[in-house]
């Protein structure tokens, strides 16, 4: 029996187009599971099948990380998209992993709540909830609420051989077990396959204010520390370098219209005196929560046909100015929560990269981070190390083996391996 | 040692039942899963010999009995030996020590725990980490602090405190619970409605795994490649080894804050205003509510004058910039008014705000002053179902003929309903027990969780099973076997049956060998 006849009867399967390929590598079929028990049957013949498999929302993101070692299904979950809760007295919803965010967003805000996670690739139609866990996606409001991981209550998983398991629940205050939210999100979908999850939200607010400043290079830490360590209550704090053009920094204020517009003018007047002309905004700039090419100006496209390389670049706080520093001297352009510790910086692909990488990689060490290859060209790719040293690996292969001990999810596509 | 903060040594007149029973007692296994000699712990003693100082390994029976149980009195257990380890390198020395001879070892920091988490194991060791107290740095410049593990948890915002930060987590035992005991249980408190619980705000451990690794995991900075193995080890409550060393979040100190007591006819009426604050978008640091037993209590222990003849007090806590805290302080009132709160008071400075918390912080010891034996639940329900929780649990109360005080954090659902009785009683121990367990049975329900901020340790590792599947909790034991193979770190706590590691799952070998012990070592 094909492995098509196997998987047939158990969910929606089809054999696989060129547009399915994982990062250069083809599977044979695309499952789309409609329902966890679905996903439980697909992996469970999977598993016995020893057929590799890897979980695809809208795809967004399906080239960050390694391509997979081996790869025969791609596990499909857009048909996984309802709403399954929205308790709007608990400030909780529950939704399949394929629900999209944007569709998200619009089905809270009726209720004036709001999951707060900035979808930073808003290509392929933006990213799906559960791909937005399964890679810990956070953009400029992280320094407000925390990345999705910190927002994530409960989930509910299918193991690699196809048992069902859920930890957490809906109740945001909840200590009983493990918490096995927190270890799937950011898994690269290498642990289970996430089906359902439970999200905290936040009520909406009622304005947002945008403090922006250009501010030459030897300023810069003068007014991060300003705006990062303000009592204003600053929602994100956005820091931009590119070629040739001053450092830009953007602070987020939101709440009631008359105390977002008063903390602006308060955080505005202090830049003032910090000697740094900042202006106040009602809305965001264009390259805000925006994975950029190098040069690219926020609000263009991006150079067709372009793959940058593209990294997530973390730091301890005091150390972003010397970070994007580093990023000027290497001509990358970059963006990101510098009130956070985290920025996304993009690189030509061209022949120096791999230097330029390693560069990054020895500062963000320095400065208490580190350096990931989030994407990259193919050919550029295959030069590079891709995740850098991690420490604990033992530990983290010691817990795939547990989860996964015949390799069967997204085999190769994570951190040492894994 | 064995302090506690809000519960007096009255706290549950309860024989140590069932569990602690089980752990005692029963069938010595000489070997682990995999087959091998099991040693004990005059093994890991000697082992210890040369690099921990003698004085720091105890042995006596009665300095011994000085560990056998933390905040949770109704369970003891005399540990085998005690570490008392002055440096991270006696802790790993001692772990790695019970690794080699594969003897259970518990760890324990203040010994504040309410769920039994660091109840010793009989044939085990303990290794106690509260004199790991340097507070290595707070860099105000980084938001962050690096401390060791007995560093007590309100040391840590008043080291910060003058560079305009602290440390958000709150338990109500934070003048005397240790960062390493809220690592373990993932710690709470008031204010974590709006600023989350301990797994927010670590960042990076030191860690000595069960197998004797010293381990380093997680970044200053935020998300560090690979598992986010911090987010698994914050609330693993001692199952996957011991923390020596933490670099915490440091939250900037709030431009205004304002503290309301609000006191209303009944605790209906209380949980109305709590869900129409939420209800209108504002997300105050901290929304309490006491009912009428629970304030009487309070009033005998610390006349904390709340408003006479309430059924129900509430305390909001509002924080953040003075150009907002204004304008929710203003919507609460009107809010609280409208569902019909006969007194509103606000407090203004630390003082005042200090006076409204004392009544509230209090509770738990004070409920002491009316009854002579207590349990404390700590339950949790989604905010919305607390009326229709609160009123069963009244009848229940009426039923059994026990009286129920509540004090909760009403913004979380999460409850800490007080049983009283007289252990003195005929069968007055059982009907709590029962009563308790029922309220337990009421919270997964309605959805909620056993246990939102105690964590379940030896107490409420029985109820496991009725929130998860067996399935469910394999998957959790996955993660200790990662960590923990020879099942050696703090066995018996979390999990009511435990699978053995390298056991295909869900084929079922009976009991834990190393639960079912309990020969004389010494």
């Amino acid at each position: 029996m094909t492995l098509l006849q196997t998987l047939s009867p158990l969910c929606e399967v089809v054999e696989a187009g060129p547009g399915d390929a994982v990062d250069g590598v083809a599977p044979a079929l695309v499952a789309r599971p409609r329902s966890t028990e679905e996903t439980s049957a697909l992996m469970r013949a999977c598993h016995e099948a020893g057929a590799a498999v890897v979980v695809r929302g809208h795809g967004s993101k399906l080239r960050w990380g390694r391509p997979p070692e081996r790869l025969d299904v791609v596990l499909d979950t857009t048909g996984l998209d309802a709403l399954v809760e929205h308790s709007r007295g608990d400030l909780i919803a529950t939704a399949g992993a394929g629900m999209p965010l944007a569709r998200l967003r619009e089905l809270l805000a009726e209720g004036g709540h709001q999951l707060v996670v900035d979808d930073l690739a808003a290509d392929a139609g933006g990213s799906t909830l559960g791909g937005a866990v399964a890679t810990n996606l956070a953009g400029p409001r992280r320094m407000w609420t925390g990345a999705i991981r910190d927002l994530v209550i409960g989930v509910r998983l299918v193991r690699a051989d196809g048992t069902v398991a859920k930890a957490g629940g809906k109740v945001v205050k909840n200590v009983a077990g493990y918490d096995l939210s927190k270890l799937v999100t950011g898994s690269f979908g290498t642990l289970a396959v996430i089906t359902e999850v439970t999200v905290r939200l936040h009520p909406l607010p009622e304005a947002d204010r945008w403090v922006g400043t250009s501010v030459e290079p030897d300023r810069l830490a003068a007014v991060l520390e300003e705006v990062v360590h303000t009592q204003q209550v600053a929602h994100a704090v956005e820091a931009r370098v590119r070629p040739g053009v001053s450092p830009a920094v953007v602070t987020l204020l939101s709440g009631t219209e008359a105390g977002a517009t008063a903390r602006a003018e308060t955080l505005r007047a202090r830049l003032a005196d910090l000697g740094c002309e900042a202006q106040v905004h009602d809305v965001a700039p264009p390259w805000w929560g925006v994975l950029l090419h190098p040069g690219q100006r926020g609000g263009t496209e991006p150079p067709a046909g372009s793959r940058p390389v593209l990294l997530k670049v973390t730091a301890r706080l005091s150390g972003i100015p010397e970070l994007l520093a580093e990023v000027t001297r290497l001509e990358g352009t970059a963006n990101g929560s510098a009130g956070a510790g985290v920025v996304y910086v993009s690189l030509p692909p061209d022949e120096q990269a791999g230097g330029k990488v390693e560069a990054l990689r020895r500062a963000a060490t320095r400065l208490g981070g580190s350096a990931v290859v989030l994407d990259a060209p193919p050919e550029v790719k295959d030069t590079l190390d891709t995740w850098g040293p991690v420490p604990a690996i033992d530990l983290m292969r010691r817990v795939k083996t547990e989860f996964d001990p015949t390799r069967v999810l997204a085999p190769g596509r994570f951190v040492g391996g894994l | 040692m064995a302090t506690e903060p809000e519960v007096g040594s009255e706290v549950r007149g309860l024989a140590p039942e069932g569990e602690a029973e089980s752990t005692a007692q029963g069938d010595p296994a000489a070997t682990d899963p995999a087959g091998r000699d099991r040693g004990t712990a005059r093994d890991v003693l000697e082992a210890l010999r040369g690099s921990v100082p003698d004085h720091l390994l105890l042995t006596d029976p009665t300095q011994l009995a000085t560990y056998e149980c933390d905040g949770l009195a109704a369970y003891r257990v005399t540990p085998a030996l005690v570490v008392l380890a002055d440096t991270a390198e006696h802790v790993t020395a001692t772990v790695r020590a019970c690794a080699e001879h594969r003897v259970p070892f518990v760890a324990r920091g203040s010994g504040t725990g309410l769920s039994g988490g660091a109840l010793p194991h009989a044939e085990g060791v303990l290794v106690v980490t509260s004199r790991l107290r340097t507070l290595h740095e707070v860099r105000r410049a980084d938001q962050r602090a690096v401390v060791d593990p007995g560093v007590i948890n309100l040391q840590v915002s008043k080291a910060a405190n003058p560079q305009g930060y602290y440390f958000a987590p709150d338990p109500s035992s934070q003048q005397i619970c240790s960062i390493g005991g809220n690592v373990a249980e993932n710690s709470g408190g008031a204010h974590c409605l709006k600023y989350g619980f301990t797994s927010g705000h670590v960042l990076a451990l030191d860690l000595v795994t069960p197998t004797g690794e010293q381990v380093s995991i997680g970044t200053e900075a935020p998300d560090a490649p690979g598992y986010d193995l911090v987010g698994a080890f914050v609330g693993s409550e001692g199952t996957l080894g011991v923390a020596t060393r933490a670099v915490v979040r440091l939250t900037r100190l709030p431009e205004e804050v304002r503290t309301v007591l609000a006191g209303f006819a009944s605790t209906d009426q209380a949980g109305a205003a709590t869900s129409a604050i939420i209800a209108a978008g504002i997300v105050p640091a901290a929304i309490e509510i006491m009912d009428a037993l629970a304030i009487e209590a309070a009033e005998k222990a610390v006349s904390c004058g709340y408003p006479a003849g309430a059924g129900a007090v509430l305390v909001v806590e509002l924080d953040g910039a003075a150009a907002e805290v204004g304008h929710e302080y203003a919507a609460v009132e009107q809010i609280c008014r409208q569902e019909g709160c006969f007194e509103f008071r606000m407090a203004t400075d630390a003082a005042e705000r200090a006076e409204i918390w004392k009544g509230r912080k209090s509770a738990f010891a004070a409920v002491g002053r009316i009854s002579p034996d207590y349990i404390v639940q700590d339950g949790v329900v989604p905010r919305t179902s607390l009326p229709a929780v609160l009123r069963r649990m009244g009848e229940i109360s009426a039923e059994k003929g026990l009286r129920v005080a509540n004090v909760f954090h009403a913004g979380d659902g999460n409850l800490h309903p007080l049983v009283l009785f007289d252990a003195s009683e005929e069968g007055a121990t059982e009907r709590a027990e029962e009563v308790s367990g029922l309220i337990l049975d009421l919270c997964i329900e309605h959805g909620g969780s056993i246990t939102g901020e105690h964590g379940v340790g030896s107490d409420k590792a029985r109820y496991m099973p009725r929130m998860f599947t067996d399935d469910d909790l394999d998957t959790m034991q996955m993660v200790r076997c990662a960590f923990d193979p020879d099942g050696i770190a703090n066995p018996g706590k979390i999990y009511p049956t435990p699978r053995l590691c390298g056991e295909r799952p869900r084929i079922r070998q009976g009991a834990h060998p190393l639960t079912g012990d309990g020969v004389e070592v010494f």
